[in-house]
């Protein structure tokens, strides 16, 4: 099909791995404003932070905080309304949509808070669907997508859906599907919001391992101060600011 | 992503909700079979009229008496019938052609037990030729027999079957009215055309009907057949000019005579069934169109419905155009498994109606061509609409969507 190449922009291409990169992701004086005049809502007021390479961030918040919209912007989902977010050194805000698509069908990884698989299709076609859109062959693509699933424990349910997996089982599929095409970011949007405690400290565990083997950054929004004690550092926000930041000990203290 | 994955895509979700896909697709269904099927009947029923009126015989003209339209009033009357000096002057001044006068009566034929009601015909050997209508057994009528007007007859194989039950009838004599007559000959069978029996015709020497069952010299009919393909236009001005100076027609009257001609029957009839066809086919159009919208309704619910996906599909990097691509092949796969669906319908529909109606059976891969085509245009049109309202989802809110 024309125009739906799977190679990423020339520019995305430059670094050899991106896990050399000392700096992976780059906020400076981000400003996301929804509305005008007296309606005018700063969703995030004036944000400047780095991410480095596989550090496992959390970050944390009362709603409305703004940590979803820094999520939504690290993600390439969302372009700030001011300031520059930098990606491995590229501008996002100078990107368009179809771009920034790109940018998350090769670099990034996400795990929602409701799992979001395609209801009534196989754990399988779920964890396969990102290799669809970077045009990987039918048979590499089942393959990758097998050994993603044994990646997260979930080799035998290859052919349930997502009616016939437990919660937690579910999340780990969209782990699987986050991780399938190999990404240097996983983005995390309370990934264990609708799981139990028990649940939610497995997925964590599976978190740390998998990020230690694959040295992966990942960003991830919580609430849960046992949750987001996993992570090196967390950034705690309020009004729009990051007004803590530094290791779990000490920012949840 | 490549054409398989996105057709592949597309069958997973018309499959997903496969009732509410056949309703969605059968406006497509109707539209289609009812465009294939009409028009393709249109053409059987043009077909089977060109076929009768061909074994008529094709070049031929039939001259008949038609009305003076005299007087104040404007009363009509009937026009004087023909006489033999008027076939004869056809036949002397006309180039190419062959002539065979009728003087017809109906009358009531008995053999044995049997009786018919006939449709009795006084011409001579050239009605044979002229109407592409021979004998099979026995002879033609013999000049003496002719000249004289003797008492003999040839008959249709409808007759030999209702009157003779299947005996042989040469030789026999039949009454006619009050005249014995004497088979000689049976016709070659025809065939029923247009509610009329040619098969139950019976011949005479035009002198021996026109003496014994007419009672005047009367020719009611002439036939003509022009020899040359292609000249029964010449041959009928000629013969309408003739006629007129004949039966002394003034210059500003119209004709008091018809001249008819198969290649016209012909004529009008294809056009009324070619107005016919064009006119069921902008109705089927029609239906396709509401098909169309029936499509374009559902994929918009659909795309509603649908949002959540279309949200993990973006974040997980669709682009603009893989989105547009997905929901217009979706809209089109619909829609031309509703084509073919309706060309198989229409087509067996066709079949089944000619079959029913005893017509030639046409299948026109024209319009098969043309249903197919339009059906998967409508996809596309109709699909566009839902597709980009899907591409241009913002994958945020469309993720938060229920």
């Amino acid at each position: 099909m024309p125009g739906a190449t799977s190679s990423a922009p020339v520019a995305l291409a430059a670094p050899q791995d991106p896990r050399d990169a000392p700096v992976v992701l780059q906020l400076r004086d981000v400003y996301k404003i929804y509305g005008s005049g007296s309606t005018e809502v700063r969703a995030l007021d004036g944000v400047t932070l780095d991410i480095t390479a596989s550090e496992f961030v959390a970050v944390m918040g009362p709603s409305g905080s703004g940590k979803s919209t820094c999520m939504n912007i690290l993600g390439c989902l969302d372009v700030p309304s001011a300031g520059t977010y930098r990606f491995r050194g590229i501008d996002v805000g100078k990107l368009d949509r179809d771009e920034l698509a790109l940018l998350r069908r090769h670099f990034m990884g996400f795990v929602f808070q409701s799992f979001n698989l395609l209801p009534r299709v196989d754990a399988l076609r779920n964890v396969e669907l990102p290799l669809v859109y970077q045009g990987v062959p039918r048979a590499e693509r089942r393959d990758r997508a097998l050994d993603a699933l044994g990646a997260v424990g979930l080799s035998n349910r290859a052919r349930a859906t997502s009616g016939q997996l437990s919660g937690g089982q579910q999340q780990r599929v969209a782990i699987a599907r986050a991780l399938v095409t190999e990404p240097p970011l996983l983005l995390a949007d309370e990934p264990t919001g609708n799981l139990d405690t028990t649940t939610s400290r497995d997925l964590m565990e599976l978190f740390v391992s998998i990020r230690r083997e694959r040295r992966l950054t990942i960003a991830m929004v919580t609430h849960e101060p046992d949750i987001a004690a996993y992570a090196d550092r967390v950034l705690y926000f309020v009004d729009g600011r990051v007004v803590k930041d530094g290791p779990p000990q000490q920012v949840l203290a | 992503m490549n054409v398989v994955d996105t057709l592949l895509i597309a069958l997973q979700a018309i499959g997903r909700n496969k009732l509410r896909s056949f309703l969605t697709a059968l406006g497509i269904i109707i539209g289609v079979a009812s465009v294939v099927a009409m028009v393709q009947l249109g053409q059987s029923a043009t077909l089977a009229v060109t076929d009768q009126i061909a074994s008529i015989g094709s070049n031929l003209l039939f001259v008949s008496p038609g009305t003076n339209r005299r007087g104040p009033g404007g009363v009509s009357t009937a026009a004087e019938p023909f006489e033999m000096d008027d076939v004869q002057a056809i036949r002397e001044e006309i180039d190419g052609v062959r002539v065979a006068p009728a003087a017809i009566r109906s009358a009531t034929a008995v053999y044995g037990n049997a009786n018919q009601t006939v449709s009795v015909t006084g011409t001579t050997n050239e009605y044979f030729t002229v109407r592409n209508h021979d004998v099979v057994e026995g002879r033609r009528f013999e000049e003496s027999e002719l000249t004289s007007g003797a008492a003999v007859c040839i008959v249709g194989a409808t007759l030999v079957d209702e009157l003779y039950l299947g005996q042989d009838p040469l030789g026999t004599l039949l009454r006619v009215n009050r005249t014995a007559c004497r088979v000689v000959g049976v016709l070659e069978t025809k065939g029923s055309s247009m509610g009329q029996d040619p098969d139950k015709t019976l011949l005479m020497p035009i002198k021996a009907a026109q003496r014994r069952l007419v009672g005047s010299l009367d020719v009611h009919t002439i036939f003509i057949s022009a020899i040359a393909d292609g000249a029964t236009e010449r041959v009928k001005a000629d013969v309408e000019s003739l006629l007129r100076q004949r039966r002394h027609v003034a210059p500003d009257d119209e004709d008091d005579f018809n001249v008819f001609d198969t290649q016209d029957v012909v004529e009008a009839l294809e056009q009324t069934t070619g107005t016919l066809t064009v006119f069921l086919g902008a109705i089927a159009a029609v239906s396709l169109l509401v098909g169309g919208i029936g499509i374009m309704n559902i994929m918009l619910v659909s795309v509603t419905e649908r949002t959540r996906e279309i949200g993990i599909r973006l974040a997980i990097g669709a682009r603009m155009g893989d989105i547009l691509r997905q929901f217009l092949v979706e809209a089109v796969v619909l829609s031309t498994i509703g084509g073919v669906i309706g060309l198989v319908l229409g087509t067996g529909g066709t079949w089944a109606a000619t079959a029913q109606l005893d017509m030639p059976l046409v299948l026109s891969p024209g319009i098969m061509l043309l249903g197919f085509s339009f059906s998967v245009f409508i996809g596309i049109a109709f699909g566009l609409i839902p597709a980009r309202k899907a591409a241009g989802l913002n994958p945020i809110d469309a993720l938060r969507a229920e």
